[in-house]
C-alpha cells in the first residue's frame, strides 16, 4: 500500500474511484442478477456489505495467522460462516426479500469482490483500515446496484421500488428487466462512466484481473495462449 | 427419459446458466476470447459440475437434512467443491497428465465459479432427486459450453470491428451478450411444446 493512505481515503477510494462494480469490474454475476429492481438490489448490496465488513475484520485479525498456502480456503470459511449468519437473518426478518434474492443469497459466498478485498486488502492491512475499507466496498457495490436497478426498473416496469411512475408505466420496456437487459444496461453505464471522466477514470477494459482471487489462474491460461 | 430430456434441454435452452441466469459470467467474459480456451474452460466445468452434485446431493440428503442442519449447507457445499477441484486437480495429475495438461489450469478458476455452487445448491432447492440433479448439472454445463462456444465466435468476430472509445472493449463485450442472450429468448416455448 502507498504511504499517506488516511482514514477518509479508504473509506472513499471504494465508492467511485475504485468502485468495484464499474471501475474494477468484479461482481458482475450478482449485480446483472440482482438489479431487477431497486428493493432487490438495496438488499442484495446491504447483505453483501455485512458479509464485507464483517469478512475483512476477522481476516486482517488473523492475517498472521494464516499460512499463505491454505489462505484462500480459510478466507472461503470466514466468508461462508459470515454469509450463513446473513442468510438466517434475512429469511428471518425479510422472508420476501429471501425468496426474491434466491440462490443469489448464498452465492454472496464466492463473490470476487469479497474474497478480492480479503486478498487485496485485508490481509495486509490493519483492523481499521479493513474494516473501512469494507464500508467503502460495499456502499459502492449497493451504489453501482442501485444505479443499475433504477435505470432497469424505472424503465423496464415503468415502477420506482415498487411504486409506478404514472407516464413511465405506459410506455415500459419490460426486456430490461429480464436477462439481455441487464447486459445492456451494464455495457451502456461502463461506457457511461468512461465518456463522463473523459477516459481519466481508470475503467478497465477487460475483466477486473487485479483484484479478482483467479487473477494467477487466468494470467496462467493467457500465458498458455500466448505459448501455444 | 423423457422427464430426463426435458431438465437437460430446458437447463441448456432455456434456463442457461449463463444467459439467463448470470452465473459464471467472469469466465465468460474473461475466458470466451479464443475457441479452445472456450472449450477448455466448459469441459472442465461440466466435469466439475456433474461431480460436485454427485457428492453434495448424498451429503444434504442423507447427512444435513435428517440431522437438522440444513442451515450449514452454503459453508460445507463450498468446502465441499473446494476440496474436490484440489483432489481432481492432483489425480489428474498423477494419472492422467495429457488431461491435466490441457484442462488443468482451468480448476483453480472453478472453485470460486458461482455457477458451479449454484447447480448445487439449485438442484437441493428445486427438490430433484439424485438423478434429476445430476440430469439438471450435466444440462447447466452443457449450457455453459454452448454459451462460451457462441460467444467466443462473436467475440472473435468483433476484434475485427472498432467500436467508439468509449464503448472499446468490455462495454461493446456486454452489449454483445445481451444481443446473444435475446437469441435464447427463441428457444423458451420449444422445450416446452417438443417434450411437454
Amino acid at each position: 500500500m502507498k504511504k499517506g493512505n488516511s482514514a477518509l481515503s479508504n473509506l472513499t477510494r471504494g465508492i467511485l474511484k475504485e468502485n468495484p462494480v464499474l471501475v474494477l469490474v468484479l461482481g458482475t454475476c450478482p449485480t446483472l442478477a440482482t438489479s431487477t429492481s431497486v428493493v432487490n438490489a438495496i438488499g442484495m448490496g446491504l447483505a453483501a456489505t455485512v458479509v464485507l465488513i464483517c469478512s475483512n475484520i476477522i481476516i486482517s485479525l488473523l492475517r498472521k495467522v494464516i499460512p499463505g498456502s491454505v489462505r484462500i480456503p480459510c478466507y472461503i470459511v470466514v466468508i461462508a460462516g459470515f454469509v450463513t449468519v446473513v442468510q438466517m437473518l434475512v429469511q428471518a426478518f425479510f422472508p420476501d426479500l429471501y425468496s426474491a434474492l434466491g440462490v443469489y443469497l448464498p452465492l454472496i459466498v464466492v463473490n470476487c469482490i469479497i474474497l478480492g478485498r480479503a486478498e487485496m486488502f485485508a490481509s495486509k492491512n490493519g483492523v481499521g483500515a479493513s474494516a473501512l475499507d469494507g464500508i467503502g466496498m460495499g456502499i459502492g457495490f449497493t451504489f453501482a446496484l442501485f444505479l443499475m436497478a433504477t435505470v432497469r426498473e424505472v424503465f423496464g416496469s415503468g415502477s420506482f421500488a415498487g411504486i409506478e411512475i404514472p407516464f413511465l408505466v405506459d410506455f415500459r420496456i419490460p426486456i430490461l428487466t429480464q436477462a439481455p437487459g441487464g447486459f445492456f444496461v451494464f455495457g451502456l453505464m461502463m461506457a457511461l462512466v468512461f465518456k463522463i471522466t473523459h477516459g481519466k477514470a481508470p475503467v478497465k477494459k477487460e475483466m477486473g484481473c487485479a483484484g479478482c482471487i483467479n487473477a494467477e489462474a487466468c494470467a496462467r491460461i493467457r500465458k498458455e495462449e500466448a505459448k501455444g | 427419459m423423457r422427464e430426463f430430456l426435458f431438465i437437460v434441454m430446458s437447463a441448456v435452452f432455456v434456463n442457461n446458466y449463463v444467459l439467463q441466469k448470470f452465473l459464471g459470467i467472469c469466465p465468460f467474459l474473461g475466458v470466451s476470447k479464443k475457441l479452445d480456451q472456450a472449450t477448455g474452460m466448459s469441459i472442465a466445468v461440466i466435469f466439475v459440475m456433474l461431480l460436485a452434485t454427485a457428492v453434495t446431493w448424498p451429503i444434504q440428503t442423507f447427512l444435513l437434512t435428517p440431522n437438522n442442519l440444513g442451515y450449514l449447507q452454503t459453508i460445507v457445499f463450498i468446502l465441499v467443491i473446494a476440496a474436490l477441484v484440489q483432489l481432481v486437480e492432483i489425480a489428474l495429475k498423477r494419472y492422467i497428465p495429457a488431461l491435466h495438461k490441457s484442462l488443468g489450469i482451468y480448476l483453480p478458476l472453478i472453485t470460486t465459479n458461482c455457477a458451479v455452487l449454484g447447480v448445487t445448491i439449485l438442484n437441493i432447492d428445486e427438490g430433484y432427486g439424485f438423478g434429476q440433479s445430476l440430469a439438471n448439472s450435466f444440462g447447466s454445463g452443457l449450457g455453459f459450453f454452448l454459451a462460451m462456444v457462441l460467444f467466443s465466435g462473436v467475440r472473435s468476430r468483433m476484434e475485427n470491428c472498432k467500436a467508439s472509445r468509449a464503448f472499446e472493449g468490455l462495454p461493446i463485450t456486454l452489449v454483445a451478450a445481451a444481443i446473444v442472450a435475446v437469441s435464447f429468448f427463441g428457444f423458451t416455448g420449444v422445450v416446452d411444446t417438443l417434450l411437454g
